[in-house]
């Protein structure tokens, strides 16, 4: 990296405003986590990704899902092309991985919520 | 038909319902009953299936159906807990009466000891606003369209504007940005933004949707569906400038200009409202003008993060239960507080010097949100224009409510007048 970057930490709600310079010196940063992110965003920024995916036979008809890991920013609109495929059926567990290792990113897809069958 | 008995009675099975029914149950509440509207336990977090919940309270970041899950289920193991759903409250009475509907049951009467009013707030409309044009489909506010979009698995629209940095309306910029939307702005009548700074960075920034600060919609244009909007800067009287009007060519206006605490069964009833929040007047106990009548959580003012919620829905759930067991303290000296210079509004409106259920002396937290945004001040907390304890804080926004504690021997006196201000100092 050749110049500082000015950068809004967004660990916690606090919001530090932060600046890494050239030699990768986090500052403004209020906690340690700050520094980890300031580094990590200017080197390999992460996201992790939250969605629905079509559940059949279910109480609803979406069910709530998430990256298990934050994945790549840049992969962000792939993960969700993967995410879109998915149909899944009820019931569906807490936390049922629906998708392991997401297009290598080493996330898998897991589900947010619980959902029962529907009584037909 | 006889009235059935019950202890507590909640009204309201979201986040702060749940919180308040697991701590009355764990301070010695043995009939508690929970009245919820919609299908199921968990209020307006079940929508919010974006992560980010729970960073105070679990040090880990939940979505908001996982944040929910966790208190449906602690509500659940609890045997003294019933919950009712798809049961609309009509009516309270002051004698703790609670009036409901539901499909299975009909028209029910319900007597309780204590009350606990959880009942949400709502979002401000296009009526609320007054945008002046047609009134054509695509638009509605951003609350509306995040259940279209995650509950019920309907696409809102093509080509989305959104007017109003709330904290919904980012996460649906977001939101619908991801499902192949298009969104091409974002409207704030403020020089600032309303919502938290985490949003704007990972909702609008991470996607190079455009903040429009200082900016609102003008004119709505469309004969069936929404066809365009007129956008135009506004000087800081809110007044249009002229020469600035942008067209955008939309589909979709979302809103999300505001949220109001939903209280129509505490003003029903003649219960004190906070001229400010539109929540009812409460104490350190969350305890409304009338006596055994508890209010928290987004009814009694809009939080920013579920953890406070929670938080609160304890306070009252904890003060039902020493009200129901005639343990609540009552103190005839009371603290008044308002809002010092740079301060919106302060909760609670009144404080009590007393025990808590632990039997110490209880402490104040007082909450409350600045009117502007502050770099460099000091919150200034004082009595009776005495200082009695001076925070300094490097960032202040409205989006986010402050907290601060103040101990029972921080104080000069249990009289008086207490007041939160911002110092330049």
């Amino acid at each position: 990296m050749s110049e500082k970057k000015e950068l809004i930490c967004i660990v916690c709600p606090r919001g530090c405003h932060l600046t890494v310079d050239e030699n990768m010196n986090v500052t403004g940063n209020f906690c340690k986590r700050g520094e980890v992110y300031g580094k990590n965003e200017v080197t390999n920024p992460t996201r992790t990704i939250t969605s629905t995916v079509k559940i059949a036979g279910g109480t609803i008809p979406r069910l709530p899902v998430k990256t298990s890991q934050p994945i790549p920013k840049g992969r962000i609109f792939d993960v969700m092309a993967e995410i879109d495929r998915l149909t899944v059926q009820a019931p569906v567990e807490m936390n049922a991985v629906l998708l392991p290792n997401v297009l290598g990113t080493g996330a898998d897809i897991l589900a947010t919520r619980e959902i029962a069958a529907a009584n037909s | 038909m006889e009235t059935k008995q019950y202890d507590l009675i909640i009204i309201g099975g979201g986040s702060a319902g749940l919180a308040a029914a697991i701590a009355a149950a764990d301070h010695g509440v043995e009939k508690i009953l929970i009245l919820e509207k919609e299908d199921e336990a968990g209020g307006i977090l079940l929508q919010c299936i974006h992560n980010g919940f729970g960073l105070h309270r679990f040090k880990e970041e939940l979505t908001g159906p996982e944040y929910a899950a966790r208190f449906a289920s602690e509500a659940e193991k609890r045997s003294g807990i019933e919950i009712k759903v798809r049961s609309m409250v009509l009516k309270i009475t002051a004698e703790k009466e609670v009036h409901y509907s539901s499909e299975a049951e009909g028209y029910c009467v319900v007597q309780g000891k204590a009350i606990v009013c959880a009942t949400g707030c709502s979002e401000r409309t296009r009526g609320a606003i007054k945008i002046p044009g047609d009134r054509p489909t695509g638009v509605m506010t951003a609350g509306l369209a995040q259940r279209y979009l995650n509950i019920d698995g309907y696409f809102v629209g093509k080509k989305v504007f959104i007017l109003g940095s709330g904290d919904i309306g980012l996460i649906m910029a977001r939101r619908m940005t991801l499902e192949g939307s298009k969104v091409l702005g974002v409207a704030e009548l403020m020089p600032y933004s309303n919502g938290l700074t985490r949003n704007i960075v990972q909702c609008l920034n991470d996607f190079d949707i455009p903040l429009y600060l200082s900016h609102t919609v003008k004119k709505i244009i469309g004969k069936e569906r929404l066809e365009k909007i007129v956008l135009a800067q506004v000087d800081e009287k809110f007044q249009f400038i002229p020469g600035t009007d942008q067209e955008f060519e939309v589909d979709t206006l979302l809103l999300s200009v505001g949220l109001i605490p939903s209280n129509p069964l505490l003003t029903e009833i003649g219960v004190q409202i906070h001229p400010k929040t539109s929540g009812p007047l409460v104490d350190e106990n969350m305890q409304t003008s009338i006596p055994g009548i508890f209010s928290c959580g987004n009814s009694l003012h809009v939080h920013d993060l579920v953890d406070f919620v929670s938080m609160e829905g304890e306070t009252a759930g904890i003060a039902a239960a020493q009200f129901i067991q005639g343990t609540l303290a009552t103190s005839e000296d009371v603290i008044r507080t308002e809002p010092g210079p740079g301060v919106g509004y302060l909760l609670p409106a009144s404080l009590h010097c007393g025990k808590d259920a632990d039997g110490k002396e209880n402490d104040f937290v007082l909450k409350f949100r600045v009117q502007k945004p502050f770099q460099n001040v000091s919150l200034v907390v004082k009595q009776n224009g005495q200082i009695l304890k001076k925070v300094k804080k490097a960032f202040l926004i409205p989006a986010e409510m402050e907290n601060l504690t103040i101990r029972q021997a921080d104080l000069l006196e249990k009289n008086g007048i207490l007041s939160v201000e911002v110092s330049n100092e």
